[in-house]
């Protein structure tokens, strides 16, 4: 293993229409490495994560997972084959969810695998369960979506990504909503993923959370990244007066 | 003279064939509709125009002419270009296209409400745009306007009566060739009127457990 990042952005920019969302992002993820994206509504942060796995196209800039171009400038056919590839390898939590409502909870786990011919389908049965035990739902493996509570989705839903053994996880406000009571089971799995050294980028609203899991924190505002660093470092010694305000209102409000 | 119910005795069997011809048409015009339908819908609705032009034009077509016309072109006029269909295909093939471009529209609003997330979240896990619709979308579409196909299903199962002129021998048909024999008319029709109730009830039960199929996830 070197110590190459996996993910590497590089100048990204982003406009949706003539608004700029994203202004010329830097970002380096290391395989292994946990890193909490914050800041407040409007920063860009969680359109910062939707154009790693290109749900979201870039304006201009580059973007590299495990050493290949993502937004390679390609014919449209050999772009979505390429990507389709690079997608296998980078699983994506929303936070809505995003279950398929029409299988149960073990069909949403194993339907990527199977379709995609990466497991039979015995093999992806096994896996599938082996999954859902790890987010502590073996119990529910028959059940459909609409009987699972938000918690349980939510680990249903990291359970169909992890399903495509992917190399990196991309996390996108996956608590945010949720009833309050329901947050922690959701974070616990998360916690357990960092303890296996998955690599993972956070966007998050709960800081406390981040300072927890994280070793790199990276705080965004109007489409930049302000200030970044070890959690203990932001958050206790933040440089920016940007970043000082933010904290303040979340940590006071 | 009244009505004279014992007249039909003899003429069990055409009736019967008859309707045995119908539910045939119905059936095969059925399944086609909704694979046509659903397929123009996804073509429809995407960003190719190479695909969504023809298909809109097609669309365009079967809404804006009669079904008796469509069957009158597709038997006796395909031939003079060199394509004879049978009565049936013919038949099978014009109501599958002129119910299919109906299904097509609901089918595009039932995709078109299915949220986007679940799009999103095919293709985060590597889905080709062809494989989140298969397997994602349009399956909850479907579930989703079930209802509004059923109808259309009764309405085919009606209008399958219109391939009586192209002499298909399905239920109409057969209730006129009694009438012709036996100059009753009253007692054919209203027992023909009776069988096609009977056939959409059967029809109606089948999309009700469809939607109680659906009724499980939601």
């Amino acid at each position: 293993m070197s110590n190459d990042p996996i993910i590497r952005i590089k100048d990204l920019h982003k406009s949706f229409g003539p608004v700029e969302v994203l202004k010329g992002i830097d970002m380096d993820v290391a395989p292994g490495q946990i890193v909490a994206l914050i800041g407040p509504s409007g920063s860009g942060k969680s359109t910062l994560l939707r154009t790693i796995n290109q749900l979201e196209d870039v304006t201009s800039g580059e973007i590299f997972f495990d050493g290949a171009l993502v937004n390679r400038d390609l014919p449209h056919r050999q772009r979505e084959k390429h990507l389709n590839r690079l997608r296998q390898d980078i699983g994506m939590v929303f936070q809505h969810f995003n279950l398929f409502p029409h299988l149960t909870a073990i069909e949403n786990v194993t339907m990527a695998p199977v379709l995609l011919g990466r497991q039979t389908k015995t093999q992806a049965l096994a896996e599938a369960r082996a999954l859902l035990e790890k987010v502590g739902l073996s119990d529910r493996a028959d059940y459909y979506p609409s009987r699972l509570s938000g918690g349980q989705k939510q680990r249903v839903a990291i359970a169909r990504a992890l399903a495509m053994n992917p190399k990196a996880m991309l996390f996108d406000e996956v608590t945010s909503a949720l009833d309050p009571e329901l947050v922690g089971e959701v974070n616990k799995v998360m916690k357990q993923l960092a303890q296996e050294h998955m690599t993972m980028i956070i966007v998050t609203h709960e800081l406390r959370f981040a300072s927890d899991v994280a070793d790199h924190v990276v705080f965004m505002a109007d489409g930049v990244v302000v200030e970044e660093g070890p959690p203990d470092a932001l958050f206790r010694a933040p440089q920016h007066e940007r970043t000082k305000a933010f904290l303040q209102q979340v940590f006071e409000g | 003279m009244g009505l004279d119910f014992s007249i039909l005795a003899g003429y069990e069997g055409v009736l019967v064939q008859g309707a045995i011809w119908t539910v045939g048409l119905t059936v095969a015009s059925i399944v086609l509709s909704l694979v046509i339908g659903t397929l123009m819908a996804v073509f429809r609705l995407s960003g190719m125009r190479i695909v969504r032009w023809p298909v809109s034009f097609v669309i365009w077509l079967f809404m804006g002419t009669p079904l008796l016309l469509q069957l009158y072109l597709i038997y006796f006029g395909l031939v003079q270009i060199g394509l004879d269909l049978n009565a049936f295909t013919a038949g099978v093939i014009a109501l599958s296209l002129h119910f299919a471009v109906y299904d097509a529209d609901i089918i595009r609003a039932g995709i078109v409400a299915v949220d986007k997330g679940q799009y999103e979240a095919a293709r985060s896990l590597g889905l080709s745009h062809a494989q989140a619709m298969r397997k994602s979308i349009v399956p909850q579409a479907l579930y989703n306007v079930a209802p509004a196909l059923g109808n259309m299903m009764i309405a085919l199962l009606k209008e399958s009566s219109l391939v009586s002129v192209i002499g298909v021998m399905e239920l109409t048909l057969s209730a006129q060739r009694a009438i012709s024999d036996t100059f009753r008319p009253f007692e054919f029709y209203l027992a023909a009127a009776v069988i096609y109730y009977v056939l959409n009830l059967v029809l109606e039960q089948a999309v009700k457990a469809v939607e109680r199929r659906s009724a499980k996830y939601r």
